[in-house]
């Protein structure tokens, strides 16, 4: 009598595409680097950088000029790609393998350095186009404002306190509109996870209150990874704290733990 | 949702009817009338509503999305020799050789069949495919490894540039089949009817005038939709667009391949009207003239691209017949002096009087009534 396992052929001979072992390390955070390096002629911008960031958790990056941060955020929304490492987006998406296009869709938003608003288009039209839509050019040309996105472009504006200027041309805001509008911008896109780089830059005490207000409360339902020089700002959010030096983390913890590390002290803070 | 017709575009579109309407009938009028327009001024203004199309097609690109390309005048020439070859078919054995079918260059040339590619343009429907379909190719594949390898600003404008070069000096080859530097000329008729009849050269202008409008109304319709305003957006914050998940390269390779089928269709148009086309259209030079016409009429308005073609090549007219060494001066100094102080060109420039005008007019109507109400 042949065993019954005798019957059922080997997973090779019956030609079906057998799932890939998992290569890759699973994981349950929202995104999620290891090992990640980026070098440009023999500089290494990112040195085995691993960091994971959870559903809905607001972290802090801080670290010296060079130190990588951008270089980072470049990397997450694939402006660069690395030359080593793992970037997994929701534990599926591999990011070192999208553009810059595929990942905003997947729910990556990016806040620029310098305040990037379209400066020719009213208030309006910046939030509209940034609204969560077919990107593809046909349905594009054929797209009709709805109702549905008239409310939430009335519902944004209000959040940003943009109201009153809705049909102003973006250019004509000051600095610190400019910022809302684009933090706004990000949120119109409904994404899980928003990628914010400097957003004090420029900004007066109140208005940066006010943003460290507005980065709490989005953080409530979303993922936000905050880059920042401003350490006033920085206690203000009162988040997990990570410091990048020389394409790596230095350090990790509370801004209480991170301050009294001697070796962030030396590279970053001073003595 | 912004308007399709703004009033910008409604004198636009009125001042057409008006040339289109007022063309045929002073044409009519006989030849001792001060208003005359003789015969030989129809295919010329006619010649003028080609280049008010070609200039639209580079500012719907420029003005609207910051793609300058210099080498439009290949997307031109391509619509115009697609149309030549059909012209060139109609000939048929009233050539100076009589060769029933070969035109007379290819029996010159002693070769002894049809080319493949002629194949097909006896038939002017194939021909005014070939119109859009040969520009629209071309600027699809070069847009596509251009765009997708994010080649962008100066870059992008020296390559279209090296583009129209190279496909001029193809095409002054005779073994192209082509009519190498001759170009292809001698036409005899278009669907039957004589080219150099009068009749036939109010039609074509009156055709001219109706692609100009038909081809305005449809960039405005473009523009006015989110899609130009996406256009927009790339042209003012690339990298904010493509972070915000719209595909750049896409929209860049649409709105060019459409640019370039209407530059094929003004190809088209001239053609007849001037009765040649030759590879000196191909020329450098005459692509980057077509930007300044865009320039000096007012970039990123449709209406001033189609205005600058109109003024620059009326002046040019006179200037080569009056003081031909100094056209050129005078054209370099024009950009010069167009971009130094009427950055907007000329219709933002009268835009601006207009504005200052009524904003003054408006100023007196309230001190007057402050003044009544004392």
């Amino acid at each position: 009598m042949t065993h019954p396992d005798a019957l059922i052929l080997p997973p090779e001979a019956t030609g079906i595409a057998q799932p890939a072992p998992a290569a890759r390390p699973v994981t349950t955070a929202l995104l999620y680097l290891d090992g990640v390096t980026v070098s440009f002629d023999g500089f290494r911008a990112l040195n085995a950088l691993s960091l994971t960031i959870g559903h809905a958790e607001m972290r802090a990056i801080i670290g010296p000029n060079g130190a990588g941060k951008t270089t980072m955020m470049d990397v997450i929304t694939g402006k660069t790609r690395p030359n080593e490492g793992d970037v997994l987006f929701e534990g599926v998406h591999d990011l070192t393998r999208l553009d810059e296009a595929a990942i905003a869709s997947l729910g990556i938003g990016r806040k620029f350095q310098t305040p990037t608003v379209f400066d020719m288009h009213s208030v309006e039209d910046n939030i509209l186009l940034a609204l969560k839509s077919d990107r593809r050019p046909f349905p594009t040309l054929f797209s009709r404002r709805t109702g549905e996105e008239r409310d939430r472009i009335d519902a944004l504006l209000a959040r940003i306190r943009l109201t009153d200027q809705r049909a102003r041309k973006a250019a004509e805001l000051s600095h610190g509109q400019k910022q809302w509008l684009e933090i706004g911008m990000l949120l119109a896109q409904e994404p899980k996870l928003l990628l914010v780089d400097e957003p004090a830059a420029g900004m007066t005490d109140r208005e940066t209150a006010d943003t460290a207000d507005l980065l709490r409360e989005i953080a409530q339902t979303r993922a936000v990874v905050v880059v920042e020089h401003d350490m006033t700002f920085v206690r203000d959010l009162g988040v997990k704290v990570t410091c990048l030096h020389e394409g790596s983390v230095l350090a990790e913890g509370s801004l209480d733990a991170v301050s009294a590390n001697e070796r962030v002290i030396d590279v970053y803070l001073g003595r | 949702m912004s308007a399709l017709l703004d009033r910008r575009g409604i004198v636009f579109l009125v001042a057409l009817a008006i040339l289109a309407i007022a063309v045929p009938l002073l044409n009519a009028l006989p030849a001792s009338s001060p208003f005359h327009i003789s015969d030989h001024l129809v295919p010329l203004i006619g010649k003028y509503l080609c280049f008010a199309l070609l200039a639209l097609s580079v500012d719907l690109i420029w003005g609207y999305c910051g793609i300058l390309s210099l080498g439009h005048g290949a997307f031109f020439a391509l619509g115009g020799y697609a149309m030549g070859m059909y012209l060139m078919r109609q000939i048929g054995p009233r050539g100076v050789y009589a060769h029933p079918v070969l035109p007379d260059f290819m029996v010159f040339l002693n070769m002894k069949e049809l080319p493949w590619f002629w194949h097909g343009f006896d038939q002017f429907w194939f021909a005014a495919i070939m119109v859009v379909v040969v520009p629209g190719l071309l600027a699809f594949a070069f847009g596509w490894l251009a765009f997708r390898s994010r080649v962008t600003g100066v870059y992008l404008s020296i390559i279209t540039q090296a583009m129209t070069f190279a496909l001029m000096l193809a095409l002054f080859r005779n073994d192209m089949g082509l009519g190498g530097n001759n170009g292809l000329t001698d036409f005899k008729d278009i669907l039957g009817f004589p080219v150099q009849a009068p009749s036939t050269r109010i039609a074509l202008f009156l055709l001219s005038a109706l692609a100009l409008a038909g081809a305005y109304l449809l960039c405005r319709w473009i523009i006015a939709s989110k899609l130009g305003k996406v256009l927009v957006a790339v042209r003012d914050a690339e990298s904010r667009t493509r972070f915000l998940g719209y595909r750049v390269e896409s929209y860049k390779l649409a709105v060019f391949t459409l640019s370039a089928m209407l530059a094929g269709i003004a190809g088209a148009l001239y053609v007849p009207q001037v009765g040649i086309i030759n590879p000196s259209e191909f020329a450098p030079a005459n692509s980057i003239e077509v930007v300044i016409w865009v320039a000096v009429g007012g970039r990123g308005t449709l209406v001033g691209a189609a205005l600058g073609a109109f003024a620059v090549n009326i002046g040019k007219s006179w200037f080569t017949g009056a003081l031909p060494e100094l056209w050129l001066f005078a054209l370099g100094g024009l950009f010069v002096f167009v971009t130094l102080f009427m950055p907007r060109g000329i219709l933002g420039t009268l835009e601006d009087w207009h504005g200052a005008f009524r904003a003054r007019r408006r100023v007196r109507a309230t001190d007057a009534a402050a003044q009544a109400a004392e």
